[in-house]
């Protein structure tokens, strides 16, 4: 087991470098496609300006530079450990992913546990009643989350719990200014959690539970199942621990790959309920055209896409033994 | 409250009475309550929290609490004491004399004096993109004590003393800027100044959270504790949040036109109008001059023989606007030049002098085909080139609608100069000196400068009336000058003014003094109080 996560990170050191390397130079280059600068923004927000100001702001941007320059410049940077530094914001890119990195990783893993488990227990409850009313009641409700785009489920959800019955809050993620503590805080925060973590889960939660009940319906022909059933173990037991525990290796494949999927969701579902993350950070800065920012998300996106393939590898390695032992 | 409205005004406002009687600072008889937790909506996250380096309107928003301008405004924008109680300008114009206010401190506890007046003012003609123009005609500002300031200046600035409000002029701490860049300074991350309220905390992505300032110059103020400005990009949100009364007040009409009818049903909801004089805009048709058909006079008269104004505003912003003709809006009303235009609503004529133009009907009965873009920023650019697509396939001109975000149509109009027709906006500000020069005058031709001349507009008659009104110091040549300028514009058809938008802020029943002075909740917002 050792040795396994030892050439798995060192498999992933190797290729991380050069992918994130070619990541940051192609999604600079891409964004130079992009009509308008950081100083026009700013001028065009303003809704005024002068020669002067605009060359201010152009010189203050580092846009000036010759292209190369800027690209020298942020790959520099970034050999030195920094992000660089934002002018529209006047505080350093670091700075800002940082502040909005802990609502995000917050909202997609508490989604994407949500999406998990309610997927397993549909896809198995689907599983062991294959074919009967249980089955067919629960693959009309799989097909509505899997056809509904997130951010309508919850725009409704808000109309019904924000609105119609004044539950749960609609915006931000905590209540500003009240200085709440302990119990109050966590409750405070969790009900701001529920109804975004829901928008951007509702899809996942179809995916897993079609995908859980094909894998368990697969593995019920295996062999071993057989076996296990013949030994005269508890059915419940074969289910959990040999059908479920095989099914589980496409399911976790996918909910690696969907991570990056989370982070795309995130930027409606953090627009849409007003949730400090970096979803929103991104698109601010698209549409700021604040490329050092959209770099830096970019780049940890990137990054944290890879951690989490390699967590995913390392997942897999505990769910079958058998997995990259070659 | 009627009462404050000029008739042209009042003509829009009749269909909204449910706003005028219900809305406003009527609440000023009540006794203010002290206490409690305003929660102010803004559309987006401002870039910094003083707005001495920017006029970027979340900027405009968040700054005035903290710091604080010389000078506050009526709703007709005659000015009233903040941090100056007393001025004088001398007969011809060249020397502003300011009293100020004795034993106001800084949120450090240093003391406010004609040192720091006399550094914010040669701040913002340095780094400020309208006071650049707005004090470049100050020579020197001289502090013969700490309390007085005297403004020199080199040539009459008429404008000059209608822009000392807090958010367009802010008076900063000298001992925090002096030696540094202003633009880079820590300060506008976490502002000191001598407002009504305290800096507390700015979490990125969400809000920024004021506190109640126990020094404050008057003793009496701020009522409340704490004010939470918090970012709402979406405008579903913002309605959501004013219908449960998780948000308190929003301004330039913070949700989408089509959710107000819905909006104002509902009994916790006030929509009021004061505290937008002070600054004005115009929406507008505006036309390449460079543009091989809009070059021609009369093919601008024909389109504008096609407008219908009135049934513009009353579909794509549901009556929420004033008509008008004239580049200076019509709240403007020192300014304003009423007369109406001399095109006619007569698609007759407009067919007549297409032709006469030299584009006659072609295959498909098609004159030309052309593409019209829009400024994103608010939700009518893209319903207003709809409606001129229709309009002008009337008369044979086919518009194709293209969109783009906010940076892409400022690079393609100003840079690029890429386009024949735009729907665009200017705002005029307080003076047309300041908010409607530079969008005509020939010498404002900058390529690369966003809401600069994009018309490309070149007459030298309109430039020397633009130019001697700067300068001009009797109001009443000066208006008569502004007069015949608009008289050029409207003939001239350049671009063709359609409407002045009317904005609405939006606020619970239990938020009181909210807008007392011309700029509204830009302004310190030291009166305001709630129900508890």
């Amino acid at each position: 087991m050792g040795r396994r996560i030892a050439t798995t990170l060192r498999r992933a050191a190797i290729h991380a470098g050069p992918t994130v390397l070619g990541i940051v130079v192609l999604d600079f280059l891409f964004l130079q496609l992009m009509p308008g600068d950081a100083a026009d923004v700013m001028a065009t927000e303003a809704g005024s300006a002068t020669e002067e100001s605009m060359a201010a702001l152009r010189h203050q941007f580092g846009l000036d530079l010759p292209l190369l320059s800027q690209l020298g410049n942020f790959l520099d940077h970034l050999a030195h450990g920094s992000l660089g530094y934002s002018p529209r914001f006047n505080t350093t890119v670091l700075d800002l992913i940082l502040q909005r990195l802990p609502g995000t990783l917050l909202l997609m893993i508490t989604a994407l546990s949500f999406a998990l488990l309610l997927g397993i227990v549909l896809g198995s409850v689907m599983a062991a009643w294959a074919g009967k009313w249980p089955d067919r009641l629960l693959s009309v409700v799989v097909l509505l989350l899997y056809s509904m785009p997130g951010f309508w489920v919850g725009l409704m959800a808000v109309v019904l719990f924000s609105v119609k019955l004044g539950w749960l809050p609609n915006d931000g993620s905590e209540t500003i200014g009240a200085h709440l503590t302990g119990f109050a805080f966590l409750a405070d925060r969790l009900s701001h959690l529920v109804l975004p973590a829901l928008a951007l889960a509702s899809f996942f939660v179809a995916v897993y539970a079609r995908l859980v009940r094909t894998s368990m319906l697969e593995v019920q022909r295996q062999d071993f199942m057989r076996t296990a059933q013949a030994k005269g173990l508890n059915p419940f037991l074969i289910q959990l621990r040999h059908a479920l525990r095989n099914a589980l290796i496409p399911v976790t494949t996918v909910a690696g790959m969907h991570l990056g999927n989370l982070l795309g969701g995130a930027v409606v579902v953090e627009t849409l309920f007003g949730w400090p993350g970096m979803g929103r950070l991104a698109l601010e800065a698209v549409l700021a055209r604040d490329f050092s920012v959209l770099l830096g998300v970019l780049l940890l996106s990137s990054l944290l896409v890879i951690v989490a393939n390699i967590a995913i590898d390392l997942l897999h390695a505990w769910l079958d033994p058998r997995i990259g032992e070659a | 409250m009627t009462a404050k409205f000029e008739p042209t005004r009042r003509a829009t406002l009749a269909g909204l009475s449910i706003l005028a009687l219900s809305g406003g600072q009527a609440a000023f008889a009540q006794t203010p309550k002290k206490g409690g937790t305003l929660n102010f909506l803004i559309t987006n996250e401002p870039n910094t929290l003083m707005s001495g380096t920017t006029t970027a309107t979340t900027a405009l928003t968040v700054s005035g609490k903290i710091t604080e301008g010389l000078l506050e405004y009526t709703y007709d924008i005659k000015p009233k004491p903040c941090l100056a109680t007393e001025w004088t300008i001398s007969p011809d114009g060249l020397v502003y004399t300011f009293k100020l206010r004795p034993n106001v401190k800084f949120h450090d506890g240093k003391p406010f004096t004609s040192a720091d007046v006399a550094y914010s003012i040669d701040m913002l003609k340095k780094v400020h993109p309208r006071g650049r123009n707005t004090f470049a005609n100050v020579e020197t500002v001289e502090t013969p004590d700490p309390l007085t300031a005297i403004v020199k200046m080199s040539k009459p600035a008429p404008f000059l003393i209608r822009a000392l409000a807090a958010a367009e002029s802010p008076m900063v701490p000298k001992h925090i800027y002096e030696g540094t860049d202003p633009v880079t300074n820590p300060n506008g991350n976490a502002p000191v100044g001598t407002g009504p309220y305290k800096f507390k905390e700015w979490v990125r992505g969400s809000h920024v959270l004021y506190e109640r300032n126990p020094n404050y110059w008057n003793p009496d103020l701020p009522r409340i504790d704490q004010m939470v400005i918090k970012f709402m990009p979406d405008p579903g949100a913002r309605s959501v949040a004013f219908e449960n009364g998780s948000g308190d007040i929003g301004y330039r009409t913070p949700v989408a036109l089509a959710d107000l009818d819905r909006l104002k049903k509902l009994p916790n909801l006030v929509f009021e109008t004061d505290g937008t004089s002070y600054s004005y805009n115009v929406s507008l048709i505006q036309f390449n001059l460079d543009s091989q058909y809009f070059k021609h006079l009369k093919v601008r008269q024909a389109i504008a023989h096609c407008i219908d104004r009135a049934l513009l505003v009353k579909t794509v912003m549901y009556g929420y606007g004033t008509v008008c003709y004239s580049p200076v809006a019509p709240g403007l009303k020192d300014f304003h030049n009423p007369m109406p235009t001399p095109y006619n609503l007569d698609f007759k004529k407009a067919e007549q002098l297409l032709d006469e133009a030299g584009f006659p009907r072609g295959a498909n009965k098609i004159r030309f085909k052309i593409p019209m873009d829009y400024n994103p920023i608010g939700d009518d650019g893209r319903k207003t080139c709809e409606f001129m697509r229709a309009t002008l396939s009337r008369v044979g001109i086919t518009v194709e609608v293209r969109a783009q975000d906010l940076p892409a149509f400022a690079k393609r109009v100003y840079t690029d100069r890429d386009f024949d027709l735009t729907y665009n906006g200017h705002s005029n500000l307080f003076d047309p000196t300041v908010g409607v020069q530079r969008v005509y005058w020939s010498k404002n031709f900058k390529k690369g400068v966003p809401f600069s001349n994009g018309s490309n507009y070149n007459n030298p008659k309109v430039d020397k009336l633009l130019e001697d009104a700067s300068v001009e110091n009797d109001p009443v040549k000066r208006k008569a000058m502004f007069f015949e300028f608009q008289k050029i514009i409207i003939e001239e058809v350049p671009d063709i003014t359609l409407f002045q938008p009317l904005y609405l802020t939006i606020k619970n029943k239990r938020v009181h003094e909210d807008s007392p002075t011309a700029d509204g909740v830009e302004a310190n917002m030291s009166n305001v109080w709630l129900d508890s």
